[in-house]
């Protein structure tokens, strides 16, 4: 019906948006933590650094020849050029371990006021408090703070700061570690092998259930600094558990970056869910690499919101390598303003009867670009197994992207699978409707975008999906009304 | 009570330079309700969207107004505002959008005086529902996602309903229901008419007019009326034929 109307909300990429994606952010997150570190290594990377490094953390022989073996893989690997333009990365002028505290606290009241203060203001006490059975949170290089409710920890459930562990429990580390992430994964992969740092460590004996979730908070700090935390999940067979991520870092700028590695193992019949919430400011370079191995009739579950940074690149990958083991990848990312996101999924269908699902969304606004990247192998002998993979983009206006680059590789005969992709813009007749009804043009936008993010957003924890509301609700007003 | 008044004067509305609607003119108050009757194609829908602003068609000509407010200077979501309501003859649908979640911004935003009571208001949709013979769950399904062309406009009835606007226009709402579900949207009808609406019902067919009497009817030919009268009129279409009247200046295709 819309005969003489022009769609002329699209706006050119002003430094007044920039301003307000800056405001967004300063809301909650954009402010410094005023510690001076205990402990920081000289900027760049080599032997000495790491050397430097593995000293202070006291930590065994192996682990430090680990980090150099994955030094020299780092070296020899060239920065990825087939995704979003790295240029900018200078490995040089990067800071690579920065201990901000002496010790590690069990308990709000014994972290130092300066950083109780900053995780107070990012809420993480306040939700341990109303609907976690565990937290470890994180400033910089280290875990800060981690503790896990008496009931779990009676259970024989583990789960603290990944340097602890490897204090603590060398031997289950030091059986997992690498293992599914190994160095020569990719470039950011051996990087992080070789100065990883913090991290959170988890571990669900045989049979224990967890009914709460537990947590880990990530926060950076300056410019110019690299987080590097390690992660491993290790549930037993028949165990379950949700965890989930946060991550935040105030503006600055110029870049850091953001490399993790997440290991995760699901034994027999264990269930894990991993759900990742990312609100790095936009100068971070975020280019984590999580995997899961999953056993007979275990089930891995990745859940990922993408709100922030500058550049992503992550691609969760389940391989699953037992009977009936299946593996589910909810994926939604935003790329409004200046940013790339390039997100999607890894899928290896490695044993008959798996089953796999992909679900991502992505909306591209103010000149923003998103990607599915995805690869999904079944593999000659998977007999039976299933996978589907559904990628949606909403593009807000004229000067954003989306791109789709799917990798499919279907080995068995029996295997099923499907993939379905859409790309499209806002309808009109949606927000004329909506506005009949007394709802205001910008109001109507952001309901229609929530709409189609629902079938993710609505498996984000709500605290975590309440902010995500509240993002897409101010990102829509930036647009404005046609009048 | 001073009865609201709904003033359609001399209305000239043009696509893409072509004239639609003809000097129209319709005056409706609250408690009225009035037919605007004529065969397809002959601008009964326009009218609709040019009340509401969804159409942003040209309007060469002509005055609307509800009371003393201007509607013509309003955007489409003040026009709500003001008390317009328009059931769709194509309701759309958006996809993850609850129904009550939806339902809940535009009450809110139509009434913001008021205090919503959630489970109150969750209650009263619920019983709506069951009212117009609608699966209680649709409260959390997609806005018309995946609902029936005959669904959608019973869902388009509960919210002229749960919604109270001051004035209605039912743009073929008739079409594609059973007889079961026009005998309970005219039932609806007349609770709106109950509650004070004033009520324009859009329709090709006399069908529904047997279930609500108009107490106006308007024959509209070729974008412009071509005739008005009583009730009473709506039946005497109905033996004759819109071929009546055609003729003159008419070149719409009348069936």
């Amino acid at each position: 019906m819309n005969i003489t109307k022009e769609v002329n909300w699209t706006q050119k990429l002003s430094e007044n948006d920039v301003e307000e994606v800056k405001r967004l952010n300063e809301i909650k997150y954009d402010f410094t933590t005023n510690v001076k570190p205990a402990f920081q290594t000289q900027k760049g990377l080599s032997r000495e650094v790491i050397e430097d490094m593995s000293r202070d953390k006291k930590e065994p022989e192996w682990m430090k020849n680990i980090r150099l073996k994955a030094l020299e893989i780092f070296l020899s690997k060239p920065v990825p050029t087939w995704g979003p333009d790295l240029s900018e990365l200078n490995f040089d002028e990067l800071t690579y371990y920065i201990r901000p505290e002496d010790r590690k606290a069990n308990n709000w009241e014994e972290v130092p006021k300066e950083i109780k203060d900053t995780f107070d203001k990012l809420g993480v006490p306040e939700m341990e408090k109303k609907y976690l059975a565990g937290s470890v949170a994180q400033l910089q290089s280290e875990g800060v703070y981690s503790r896990l409710k008496k009931q779990w920890e009676d259970k024989g459930v583990i789960f603290m700061d990944m340097d602890s562990a490897l204090k603590l429990h060398p031997d289950i580390v030091r059986e997992h570690f690498g293992r599914v992430v190994p160095p020569s994964d990719n470039k950011f992969a051996a990087l992080n092998t070789a100065v990883w740092s913090g991290g959170s460590f988890l571990y669900i004996p045989r049979g224990v259930q967890l009914d709460l979730p537990v947590q880990a908070y990530f926060r950076m700090n300056g410019a110019l600094e690299g987080q590097f935390e390690r992660t491993l999940i290790i549930a037993e067979p028949g165990a379950s558990v949700h965890y989930i991520e946060g991550c935040t870092a105030p503006t600055y700028s110029q870049y850091s970056l953001h490399a993790a590695i997440v290991e995760v193992y699901v034994k027999n019949s264990a269930k894990v869910r991993y759900t990742s919430v990312q609100n790095w400011s936009d100068n971070i370079i975020n280019g984590p690499t999580k995997r899961s191995w999953v056993e007979e009739n275990g089930r891995m579950e990745w859940v990922q919101g993408s709100l922030g940074s500058k550049i992503t690149m992550t691609y969760p990958s389940s391989i699953l390598r037992g009977e009936y083991a299946s593996t589910s990848n909810l994926n939604v990312a935003l790329g409004i303003g200046p940013v790339w996101k390039d997100n999607g999924a890894k899928v290896v269908h490695a044993a008959p009867n798996t089953s796999s699902k992909v679900v991502a969304k992505s909306i591209s606004g103010k000149g923003g670009m998103s990607v599915y990247r995805g690869q999904l192998r079944i593999n000659q002998g998977a007999y039976n197994s299933k996978a589907s993979v559904q990628c949606d983009a909403l593009i807000l206006d004229d000067i954003s992207k989306s791109n789709t680059y799917p990798h499919n590789e279907i080995l068995e005969e029996s295997a099923s699978f499907s993939h379905e992709a859409s790309v499209g813009k806002i309808s009109e007749e949606q927000v004329d409707y909506l506005m009949s009804r007394g709802i205001r043009e910008e109001d109507a936008r952001s309901l229609i975008v929530l709409g189609f993010l629902d079938d993710v957003l609505k498996e984000i924890p709500l605290e975590y999906s309440i902010e995500f509301n509240k993002l897409v609700k101010l990102e829509m007003n930036k647009y404005g009304a046609v009048g | 009570m001073v009865p609201n008044v709904l003033s359609i004067k001399n209305l000239n509305v043009s696509v893409n330079d072509k004239v639609i609607l003809k000097d129209v003119s319709i005056t409706v108050k609250s408690g009225e309700i009035h037919a605007l009757m004529g065969p397809n194609g002959t601008g009964k829908s326009t009218l609709a969207h040019t009340i509401i602003g969804t159409a942003r068609y040209k309007i060469n000509n002509g005055q609307l107004y509800l009371n003393d407010q201007n509607l013509l200077d309003l955007q489409v979501y003040e026009r709500a505002r003001a008390g317009l309501f328009v059931a769709f003859q194509e309701p759309v649908s958006v996809q993850g959008l609850r129904f009550i979640n939806y339902l809940r911004t535009a009450y809110t935003s139509l009434h913001p005086d008021e205090k919503l009571e959630y489970k109150k208001f969750v209650e009263e949709v619920k019983e709506l529902l069951a009212f117009f013979g609608l699966d209680s769950t649709f409260t959390d399904r997609g806005l018309n996602d995946g609902l029936s062309g005959g669904e959608k406009k019973r869902m388009e009835a509960l919210q002229m309903l749960i919604l109270r606007p001051k004035f209605i226009i039912l743009d073929e709402i008739d079409s594609g229901l059973d007889i079961d579900a026009l005998r309970v949207v005219s039932k609806a009808i007349g609770k709106a008419k109950e509650n004070g609406a004033g009520i324009i019902i859009i329709t090709h067919y006399q069908r529904i007019l047997d279930y609500i009497k108009p107490d106006f009817v308007h024959v509209l030919i070729n974008g412009r009326i071509a005739e008005s009268g009583s009730g009473d009129l709506a039946k005497t279409i109905e033996e004759r034929g819109y071929e009546y009247y055609k003729g003159g200046e008419l070149d719409a295709k009348v069936e």
